[in-house]
């Protein structure tokens, strides 16, 4: 069979997921202003222990391999360990991401026992400066401290996770020797309009020449380097890079928010993209395999204005959350497609003046007071 | 080391596999890889090497007609590169 047909059976969806996310809180101590879910005050109505440990055991019957887990910062559950601990025993394993704020000495000693455990510290410059104008003041600090705690523990390899902006580019080459100062592997991932991004991603996304820059790097590089396969919008500009080249949603991808809501992929929180919640009668397995949602993206899509473009078949016409989020049509090109259409597409619609993009429909950020709250008596 | 039909080889413990409709997945727990076994008697194989002394064995076993032994032997050989299969 060629890797031609097993896209195309990936396309019309898989038993069970392969890449699973599960974000087990809205709760964060920081405020990224790229957050993918918004993320900043715990959910009232989030998912208890004993309902996270149900979807674990369901998730076992399906044979998930292993499960993304993020937020949110999840290790603000308390319980955090409990969670990772059922999954570990029941043989799925964890990647986790975090910024680095809980894990102290004797976290770090825990996570060093476990088997089956990958934790991803999120870092999004090489210095202070770069990464804390959009993590925040300190999370730099933070996120080295972790990973300095990490390495005294011997946890081994760890991930740093780094979202591209026009701000890090040039530090591509830093975050790899930064990685390999700590023994970690460096993951490099597509930002994307979602969340909080929906807003910040006109400033922060980069910029044409960039996304060569990106393209050339991963190119050099892209053995020893994790993606997520975020970046195959880039394969347009000739030799496709490593990794599966499709939008996953709902076909080999979905999210599982912190409340039970199942989205298509995390970078689609939306309400237009929520297949049902794992609480449903039938819970996560019938989302997934019978959600009209999901079973609409896994019929065969239109390339819509794509299909006269020779290079539909390289880059699939990109990310449809990108798409979503700005305001595009799904059925044409991305917002970065590297032939510049995306970008003709937003200019002609902002100067059309009907540029409407969809807002991100659940939103746990801060509230930002603008006065100052009057000292308590 | 080149993969022959007379190499002896197994499934590797740390390996599970999930039955998908082109075949099935092979998740290795060690070095968390995931591979796609992309054809249904590529699964069967894959799951009986250990019954037999050799690859020519479970191809036998498995009812694998000569002409697509050589892809077959070429796939084993990229598992063995991940770590799916195992010689010996
Ligand atoms: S027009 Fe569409 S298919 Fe062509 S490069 Fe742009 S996004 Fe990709
Ligand atoms: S919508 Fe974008 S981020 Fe989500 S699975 Fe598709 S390509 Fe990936």
């Amino acid at each position: 069979m060629s890797a031609e047909t097993l896209v195309s059976q990936l396309k019309r969806g898989l038993d069970a997921p392969i890449c699973l996310t599960w974000e087990l809180t809205y709760a964060c101590n920081l405020q990224c202003v790229h957050c993918l879910s918004s993320s900043g005050q715990r959910d009232p109505r989030e998912l208890s222990t004993a309902q996270a440990k149900a979807v674990i055991d369901e998730l076992r019957d399906l044979q998930v391999f292993y499960i993304n887990i993020g937020g949110g910062e999840p290790m603000i559950r308390r319980d955090f360990f409990d969670i990772i601990g059922h999954s570990i025993h029941n043989s799925i394993g964890v990647k986790f991401s975090t910024n680095g704020a809980y894990i102290d000495t004797d976290s770090a000693r825990r996570l060093a026992a476990m088997d089956y455990l990958d934790i991803q510290i999120s870092l999004d410059g090489t210095d202070a400066a770069t990464n804390d104008a959009v993590r925040g003041a300190g999370s730099f600090d933070t996120a080295i401290t972790a990973m300095e705690n990490l390495r005294r523990a011997n946890f081994g390899e760890f991930k740093i996770s780094v979202v591209v902006t026009r701000h890090n580019v040039a530090q591509l080459d830093e975050f790899k020797s930064l990685a390999d100062s700590y023994g970690a592997q460096l993951r490099i991932t597509r930002l994307r309009p979602a969340g909080r991004g929906a807003d910040t991603w006109h400033e922060l996304h980069p910029t044409a020449d960039q996304q060569v820059e990106i393209y050339r790097w991963l190119l050099a590089h892209g053995e020893n380097v994790l993606t997520g396969d975020s970046f195959f919008h880039l394969n347009a500009l000739g030799e496709p890079l490593p990794g599966l080249n499709l939008c996953g949603a709902g076909r080999v991808v979905c999210l599982i928010d912190p409340v039970g809501d199942v989205y298509a992929c995390p970078f689609v929180l939306h309400d237009e993209f929520r297949a049902g919640s794992v609480l449903d009668p039938g819970g996560f397995t019938k989302v997934w395999r019978e959600s009209t949602l999901f079973t609409s993206l896994r019929e065969p899509e239109s390339a819509g204005a794509c299909a006269s473009c020779g290079s539909y078949d390289a880059c699939q016409g990109g990310c449809m959350a990108a798409k979503f989020f700005t305001g595009l049509p799904l059925d044409g090109p991305d917002p970065e497609c590297v032939s510049g259409h995306g970008e003709e597409l937003l200019s002609a619609r902002t100067s059309s003046g009907i540029a409407t993009a969809p807002k991100p429909t659940s939103n746990h950020s801060r509230p930002v007071s603008l006065t100052r709250k009057p000292a308590r008596a | 080391m080149a993969l022959t039909l007379q190499s002896a080889c197994s499934l590797s413990p740390q390996v599970a596999l999930r039955p998908e409709p082109f075949g099935a997945l092979a998740y290795h727990y060690g070095n968390r890889r995931l591979v796609f076994l992309k054809h249904p008697d590529m699964v069967s194989v894959v799951k009986s090497l250990s019954d037999h002394p050799t690859i020519a064995a479970t191809f036998d076993a498995c009812g694998i007609a000569n002409e697509r032994r050589p892809s077959f032997l070429a796939a084993l050989e990229n598992l063995t590169k991940s770590e799916i299969i195992s010689v010996g």
